[in-house]
C-alpha cells in the first residue's frame, strides 16, 4: 500500500449525451478520498452519479473531466481489467454456462495462477461465504442468497485491495438482507479491505458504513460517518434524505458565535439557542430542521424555552412507536414517541383534539440555509 | 375443456392442413419404391431380390436390392454423387463465412453506435424480402460485368479467365446467409447483458479472452441456430444457384431439375427422399438447440 487512499476520485465530471441529443452530467465534480480499510457508502436516490461513479473507479467507463486514483496511481484509461479492484454487481453476474468452481476459477486463471493454487484458494473463498460443497451446482440451481454468495466470492478471491459493491443486497428479500448486511461488515473487517458500497438504502448505509457520501444530481451533498449525517445534516437535501424532518421556514434573528436565534413565522415566535453551520448570516431565509424523535411531548407546561403550545391532529400506532401528528399555531409537525408503556394503558398515549406541549431542545434543532 | 378443441371447423381445418402438407411427402417417398420406370401411377414395389435387374417393359421384375432398386440406382450415379458433393461443399463453406460475418455483424449492431447504424439494420431485411429471382439476376450480372472487367484489364485467357462455378455459388449464398444469421444471433443477443462482460473484464480478462470465454459461449445457441438455418438455406437453394452457376458447380437441385426436363425416373423420388432425411435431421437439431435455449432461459 502505497497511498493513504485507497481510491481517490478529484473533480470527476462524467457526461452522458441522452438520446434526445442533450448533454447531461451524471457525475459534476466529485471528489472523495476514501481511506485504506475503509467501508465506505455512496448513498442516493436513482439518477444521483453513485453507480457511474462507483464504475468509473472499476473502469467501466472514463471520466470526462478530472482523475481516479487507485492506490495513489492515475488510473486515465486503465481498462478494467489492469485495475486491482472487483466488484460485486447488482445482477451478480454470474456466467450461467459455468459451475460454480469455473466461476470463481476464472480471476485466478486470468492471473495464470496454478491449478493447484487456484483448487486452493476457491475452496477458501467458498468456506468464508459458506458455499462449502457447492463447487458443481449452476447458478441458476442457487438460491438468489446463494447466488449473491457467489458473486462475493469470486470478486473476494481475486484478493482486490478494494472491493466495489453496487447494491448487492437489492435483491434480497428483507430478513435475508438484514442478515447480509452484518455479514458484509463483519467480513469486510475480518479482511480489512476497503469496501466501497452503493446503495439508495439509507438504512443499510447507516448499518454498514464507516463514513458516507450522500449524493444528489451529480454532487456529493455531504461526506461523514453516519452520526455525522444523521445529527448535522449540512443541508436541508441531507436532512430530508436520511431520516425524516419537521422544516420550518425562518429569518435569522441574532446570530453569536454558536448560536442563532431563528424568527419562525407559522410558529409566530423565535426559536432559540440553536448551533448553527458555517455560511450563515444575520436577517438571512434559513430552515428550521427537528427530527421527529427529539421532539419531547408533554400534557403540562413546564414554563421552558422553546416550548409551544400544540394540539394533536391524528396519531399513528406503529407498535414500538407512536406517530403523533400535532398543529402548532400555523405549522404542522410530526412527533414519534416510543412505546415505553403498552398501548392498552389508556394514559400512555395522546388522543386526537387534546391540547399537548411540544419542547424543542436547541442541541438536537438545526438551522439550515433554504435551498 | 377448450371449445375450440371439438369444433368440425377446427378438424377439418387440420386435416386439410396435413393433407397438402405432408401428402405429396408421402407420396414421393412411396413412388421411390415404384416398380414402374415411367413412375406416373404406383405399380407397387419392386417384388423381389435377384442378383440382376429383370426388366418387362417398364417394369422392374426384379433387382439386387428389391424394393430398394433406385436406390442402388441412385448411388451408382456419378452426377448425382458430384451434385451432392458440390452442395454439401457450398454449403459447408458459406455456413461456415456466413455465420463469422453474420455473428460479428450482429455484435456490432447490437453493441455500437454509428451513423448509419438505422441504414445498415434495414439493409439486412432487403435480401430477405427481396424476390430471389431479382437477387439471383443481381448477382449474375454483377459476376459477368465484374469478370468482363478484369479478364479484359489482365488480359487472361483459357483456364485463367474468371468464369462462374463454385466460388461463385458460394459467395451468392454467402451473402444472401449473412442477414439469416445476423438476424437470429441478433435475438439471441437482445437478452444479453453487457454486465457478464464486464465482469469478466473485472476479472482480469482482456477483451478478446473475454470474447472467447464469455460471450461467445453465451450466444453460441443463437450462433448455433443462425448456422443451421443458413446451412438448410443453401442446401435446397434453386434461384440464386441457377443464376450463378457454371460448368462443374451443378448442385442437387439443379441437378433435379435438369433431370425433370429429360425423363422422370423414380430415381428422382430416392434422391429427393435422401434431401428430405438430410434437411429434416438438420431442422430437427435446430428445434432441439432452440427447445434447450428456450429452457435455459425460463
Amino acid at each position: 500500500m502505497t497511498s493513504e487512499f485507497a481510491v481517490e476520485m478529484r473533480d470527476v465530471v462524467k457526461r452522458f449525451i441522452t438520446p434526445e441529443g442533450n448533454e447531461m452530467a451524471a457525475v459534476d465534480r466529485v471528489t472523495m478520498q476514501i481511506k485504506n480499510g475503509e467501508f465506505f457508502s455512496m448513498l442516493g436516490s436513482s439518477g444521483c452519479g453513485k453507480t457511474t461513479s462507483l464504475r468509473m473507479i472499476a473502469g467501466f467507463e472514463w471520466p470526462t473531466e478530472g482523475e481516479v486514483y487507485i492506490e495513489g496511481n492515475a488510473m486515465g484509461h486503465t481498462p478494467p481489467f489492469q485495475r486491482k479492484v472487483n466488484t460485486v454487481f447488482q445482477s451478480y453476474a454470474l456466467f450461467q454456462h459455468m459451475t460454480v468452481y469455473q466461476n470463481l476459477a476464472f480471476g485466478l486463471e486470468m492471473e495464470g495462477a496454478k491449478e493447484e493454487e487456484i483448487k486452493k484458494r476457491v475452496g477458501r473463498a467458498l468456506e468464508m461465504v459458506q458455499l462449502t460443497g457447492m463447487d458443481r451446482r449452476r447458478p441458476r440451481q442457487l438460491s438468489g442468497g446463494q447466488q449473491q454468495r457467489v458473486a462475493l466470492a469470486r470478486a473476494l478471491v481475486k484478493t482486490p485491495d478494494v472491493l466495489l459493491l453496487d447494491e448487492p443486497l437489492g435483491a434480497l428479500d428483507l430478513k435475508l438482507r438484514k442478515e447480509m448486511q452484518l455479514e458484509l461488515k463483519a467480513l469486510q473487517q475480518q479482511l480489512g479491505i476497503t469496501f466501497i458500497y452503493v446503495t439508495h438504502d439509507q438504512e443499510e448505509a447507516l448499518t454498514m458504513s464507516d463514513r458516507i457520501a450522500v449524493m444528489s444530481k451529480g454532487q456529493v451533498q455531504q461526506m461523514g460517518t453516519p452520526v455525522e449525517i444523521y445529527e448535522r445534516p449540512s443541508n436541508k437535501f441531507v436532512a430530508d434524505f436520511i431520516g425524516e424532518s419537521n422544516f420550518l421556514e425562518g429569518k435569522i434573528k441574532s446570530l453569536s458565535k454558536n448560536e442563532a436565534s431563528v424568527f419562525v413565522p407559522s410558529l409566530n415566535t423565535e426559536v432559540t439557542g440553536m448551533p448553527i453551520s458555517a455560511g450563515l448570516v444575520k436577517g438571512e431565509d434559513v430552515v428550521v430542521s427537528i427530527r421527529p424523535e427529539k421532539i419531547r411531548i408533554a400534557d403540562k407546561d413546564t414554563k421552558s424555552n422553546n416550548m409551544f403550545r400544540a394540539r394533536v391532529t391524528n396519531t399513528v400506532y406503529i407498535g414500538a412507536d407512536t406517530h403523533i401528528y400535532v398543529d402548532v399555531h400555523d405549522a404542522k409537525m410530526k412527533v414519534l414517541e416510543q412505546n415505553r408503556i403498552s398501548r392498552l394503558d389508556p394514559k400512555s398515549f395522546y388522543v386526537v383534539g387534546q391540547d399537548v406541549w411540544l419542547l424543542l431542545m436547541p442541541e438536537n434543532t438545526l438551522v439550515l440555509k433554504k435551498d | 375443456m377448450n371449445p375450440f378443441r371439438r369444433s368440425p371447423f377446427v378438424i377439418v381445418a387440420t386435416v386439410l392442413v396435413y393433407l397438402f402438407l405432408y401428402a405429396p411427402i408421402v407420396g414421393l417417398v412411396l413412388y421411390s419404391f415404384n416398380a414402374s420406370r415411367a413412375n406416373v401411377t404406383f405399380e407397387g414395389f419392386v417384388p423381389a431380390f435377384s442378383d440382376r435387374v429383370v426388366m418387362e417393359g417398364s417394369l422392374v421384375k426384379s433387382s439386387p436390392c428389391g424394393p430398394f432398386h433406385w436406390y442402388c440406382d441412385l448411388a451408382k450415379n456419378d452426377d448425382v454423387a458430384e451434385a451432392a458433393g458440390n452442395t454439401l461443399t457450398i454449403a459447408v463453406t458459406a455456413t461456415i463465412v456466413a455465420t463469422i460475418i453474420g455473428t460479428m455483424a450482429a455484435i456490432a449492431l447490437q453493441r455500437y453506435d454509428f451513423k448509419l447504424k438505422p441504414f445498415s439494420q434495414l439493409s439486412l431485411y432487403i435480401p430477405i424480402v427481396i424476390p430471389e429471382i431479382v437477387m439471383g439476376i443481381g448477382v449474375l450480372t454483377l459476376f459477368s460485368q465484374l469478370f468482363g472487367w478484369v479478364n479484359e484489364a489482365f488480359n487472361l485467357s483459357g483456364d485463367a479467365r474468371l468464369s462462374l462455378g463454385m466460388a461463385t455459388v458460394t459467395i451468392s449464398h454467402i451473402a444472401f446467409m449473412v442477414p439469416f444469421v445476423t438476424l437470429v444471433v441478433q435475438a439471441r443477443l437482445q437478452g444479453f447483458d453487457k454486465s457478464f462482460e464486464e465482469a469478466a473484464m473485472d476479472l482480469g480478462a482482456n477483451e478478446w479472452t473475454t470474447f472467447r470465454r464469455v460471450t461467445f459461449p453465451m450466444i453460441l445457441p443463437g450462433v448455433m441456430s443462425g448456422a443451421l438455418l443458413a446451412f438448410t438455406l443453401s442446401l435446397d437453394d434453386f434461384v440464386i444457384t441457377f443464376f450463378t452457376n457454371g460448368p462443374g458447380s451443378t448442385t442437387l437441385p439443379i441437378y433435379v431439375y435438369g433431370l425433370l426436363r429429360r425423363i422422370i425416373t423414380p430415381q428422382v423420388n430416392a434422391l429427393s427422399t435422401v434431401w428430405i432425411l438430410v434437411v429434416f435431421t438438420a431442422v430437427l437439431l435446430l428445434q432441439l438447440i432452440q427447445n434447450r435455449e428456450q429452457k435455459q432461459h425460463s
